[in-house]
């Protein structure tokens, strides 16, 4: 007790040291300050280099005739409208395949296997694919889906994307209903609802809004990806959209016009790459605003 | 007691004063409770009597909350939780694994510490409940959730949003809402743990109002830090210590008269 | 309440104990105030008569200081258990020795009425009876200071001794006032201080109620068996 009295008030300050130490910290503290705006500003520079140098160089090239011309040998005007809908077309049907087995998986890891080995092992194997590089990918599907059935096609494009988006929505899927609080799942079993009911009546719903940012989010990533695609639907100058021919797509074709010595395939890719980067901060805007959680 | 035997005079005031507790309508006998190989509860004996309330008290980890888990069997939720013992409810022992649980939480509801809006509109929120149990027309089901609304004292405040999203509520009615959506459901048994700890004094105020509305249909049972709290709100009062239950009794003689030391130095605020 | 643990907001402890000294301290006037009536009837002391009704204020003073405190007390800590029966025990007692103190100083009052008439035939009922009142309330009063259950209990039994002296003095009395019409009004004043004694006994065998419930929590089990019988007492002139 007399400890805890004497304490109250304590041995006197020194003025001089508590000065010295906190001119110290002021000096550190806007060091400190000063390094981290340079760091940024070094990044916002080089971003906009990015997006400045695109714009300059994919406004010029861009034309009506990009979006209702397919590609053409070169000379002869041709635009990117199969790259577009090929893009398209294997995005979609990429994040249909995968967004359901993501979802699903996710729900397994929050739901049944949170601390169970299954689960971690699950969960370890979903982050090291989430980090893999997307040439293996290509790689991988080329091996079970191109090789044995005689060429490049749509599908194993559109496969090789879902195995991208697989692990991304398993994540946030996870993360999203990890999210949910204790509360609210007890609450809800405690008027009686069988655990499938607990969750798709009330976490799905209360954790739909992150889990429909992942998704878009892993549709973005998949839009640009280009090395998966090299292995898989190849590329097409044609007008096609059977699943079983290769396929056309704005990263391919991107990257097979930028290295061309045709200035005005050269052309197109910058109108390409113009495009995607838009098409991706446009999913990404979508992303952040329209799907912000409500309060 | 046996000095009201020889006493007419206070026995007769004692029956005046309606303090008398009813029959039991859950009976816990034996009960021990284990977080793995942590023993929570040690050997609990206590009664609930029928449409009356049983205030639980007791430091933090005394093990009053998770006796109120025990009751509609909230801990079977997670892996390494089991309680051993009796809770005889109508004949049958709630720790039995063939009950159905689905069926028992029906009947034995629970509102929580912070009020856990399902995020659906207010109408939903209380049909959700009803609708895992019976299968009601729209008409029928209008009419419970006016029902369950007017009991827990929500339905003027809500009737004309009954449609927007229950988590613009403020947390009084929100927890009010939760009260509405566990008595839609029309338990017999009632657990409330700490049902006002995150209100403000009015919205605690009228939560009690509303406690003592629903025992006249309703056995509940209520966890609580604050001891004004039980005072105001039970009939019976049950204080737990490091996982016994130390004294039961009613709140009258509980307050003003315990007879455990513990129970006396922890309700006058003397814990060492 | 000395083997109960300390309150853990100190500041209540020390409220509780300013209570306990509170009353002891009007126990302890108002017992002087007893002391001095009766010496003032017994010694014809118009000097005691004099300090016995000027004390009064103060206790009046003191019981409703008690009284504000007790329900400064009650709005501001919510007492529970015996914290709050011996609040409420408190603010009885307090109420019960102010009482003690009007029937003080009503008794001061009449010694000096009766300092005018010619000695009566005897003081040795009322010397009596006011020994045994004022050994009452001092014990009594400790009790209320110790929290002494048994002392209480001792307290309230001994009133009946109280009760048959007085009843014993009624009678005495009477028979006085019909054998000599001359002696009627001190008779009657005598009659009036004999009763403010049994009454003072009486109030503190409520006093000894109050600490039982306040240490037991619980009211005494009994019935106090009534000894003052002199309602009833029919006395006739010898024929």
């Amino acid at each position: 007790m007399s400890a805890a009295a004497l304490s109250l008030t304590g041995p006197a300050r020194d003025a001089r040291v508590a000065g010295l130490l906190s001119r110290r910290r002021k000096l550190v503290d806007g060091l400190v300050k000063l390094l981290c705006i340079a760091a940024t500003a070094m990044g916002l520079a080089l971003l906009a280099s990015i997006l400045f140098t695109l714009l300059f160089r994919g406004v010029s090239a861009l034309g009506l005739h990009v979006f209702t011309d397919i590609t053409r040998p070169p000379g002869s005007n041709g635009g990117l409208l199969n790259a577009i809908v090929g893009s398209l077309v294997q995005t979609m049907v990429g994040a249909a395949i995968g967004t359901p087995i993501g979802l699903m998986v996710g729900t397994y890891l929050s739901e049944y296997a949170r601390t169970s080995a299954l689960g971690n092992a699950v969960r370890f194997v979903s982050d090291v694919l989430l980090s893999a590089p997307s040439i293996l990918i290509g790689l991988f599907v080329y091996t079970i889906l191109v090789e044995p059935f005689g060429g490049f096609s749509g599908i194993a494009g559109c496969v090789a994307l879902a195995v991208i988006v697989v692990p991304i929505v398993v994540r946030t899927t996870e993360d999203m209903l990890r999210l949910i609080p204790t509360e609210l799942r007890e609450a809800a079993v405690a008027v009686g609802a069988p655990k499938w009911r607990v969750i798709v009546l009330i976490c799905y719903r209360a954790a739909l809004d992150g889990i429909a940012t992942g998704v878009l989010l892993a549709v973005a990533r998949v839009a640009g990806e280009t090395a998966p695609l090299l292995f898989t639907s190849l590329g097409n100058l044609n007008w096609s959209l059977s699943m079983t021919q290769p396929m056309s797509s704005l990263p391919v074709t991107i990257y097979q016009y930028a290295g061309s010595a045709f200035d005005d395939w050269v052309d197109l890719a910058w109108a390409g790459a113009l495009l995607i980067t838009f098409g991706v901060l446009a999913l990404n805007i979508v992303a952040r605003v329209v799907l912000r959680p409500r309060a | 007691m046996n000095e009201t035997e020889q006493n007419p005079v206070m026995a007769a005031m004692q029956a005046r004063s309606s303090e008398a507790l009813r029959a039991p309508r859950i009976s816990i006998r034996g009960v021990d409770f284990f977080y793995g190989t942590n023993k929570a509860l040690k050997s609990i004996d206590l009664d609930l009597p029928d449409r009356q309330v049983t205030g639980m008290i007791g430091p933090s980890g005394c093990g009053k909350s998770t006796l109120l888990r025990v009751l509609n069997r909230m801990y079977d939720l997670y892996p390494g939780q089991r309680a051993v013992g009796q809770v005889m409810m109508d004949g049958a022992n709630i720790l039995d694994p063939g009950m159905d649980l689905n069926q028992l939480r029906s009947r034995v509801g629970m509102v929580f510490q912070k009020p856990t809006p399902f995020p659906m509109t207010i109408y939903e929120n209380i049909a959700f409940g009803v609708k895992l149990h019976e299968r009601l027309a729209k008409a029928a089901m209008d009419e419970r959730v006016e029902w369950s609304l007017t009991r827990a004292a929500l339905w003027g405040e809500v009737k004309d949003r009954l449609n927007s999203s229950a988590m613009g509520l403020s947390g009084g009615q929100q927890q009010r809402l939760c009260i509405a959506r566990t008595i839609a459901v029309r338990p017999e048994v009632i657990l409330l743990d700490e049902p006002t700890s995150a209100l403000d004094p009015i919205s605690t105020l009228k939560i009690e109002e509303l406690i003592d509305e629903l025992k006249q249909d309703f056995t509940i049972a209520i966890v609580t830090h604050n001891m004004q709290q039980a005072a105001r709100c039970a009939d019976q009062v049950a204080f737990f210590y490091l996982g016994e239950l130390v004294e039961v009794g009613t709140a009258t003689q509980m307050f003003t008269a315990p007879r455990e030391r513990r129970t006396q130095e922890y309700i006058t605020g003397r814990f060492g | 309440m000395t083997d109960m643990a300390e309150h853990i907001v100190k500041s209540f402890e020390a409220e509780l104990a300013r209570l306990r000294t509170l009353v002891t301290d009007m126990g302890g006037m108002v017992e002087r105030q007893v002391a001095l009536a009766c010496d003032a009837v017994l010694e014809r002391d118009a000097e005691s008569a004099g300090l016995a009704v000027e004390a009064d204020p103060q206790v009046d003073a003191l019981d409703r200081e008690a009284e504000q405190f007790v329900i400064r007390l009650l709005a501001l800590r919510q007492p529970m258990a015996q914290d709050l029966r011996h609040i409420v025990a408190s603010l009885k007692i307090a109420g019960e020795l102010e009482r003690i103190g009007d029937y003080a100083k009503n008794v001061a009052k009449r010694s000096l009425v009766l300092n005018q008439f010619s000695g009566p035939s005897s003081l040795t009922g009322i010397a009596h009876m006011s020994r045994l009142v004022q050994e009452n309330l001092k014990a009594i009063i400790d009790a209320v200071g110790e929290n002494d259950v048994e002392k209480a209990v001792e307290v309230w039994n001994a009133d009946e001794a109280v009760d048959e002296i007085y009843n014993a003095l009624f009678r005495e009395l009477i028979t006085y006032m019909m054998e000599d019409p001359r002696s009627i009004t001190p008779c009657t004043h005598l009659l009036f201080i004999a009763k403010n004694l049994e009454r003072i006994g009486d109030h503190a065998t409520n006093i000894a109620e109050m600490v039982y419930y306040a240490v037991k929590g619980e009211p005494m089990p009994e019935e106090r068996p009534k000894g003052d019988s002199s309602a009833y007492a029919v006395v006739r002139p010898s024929e």
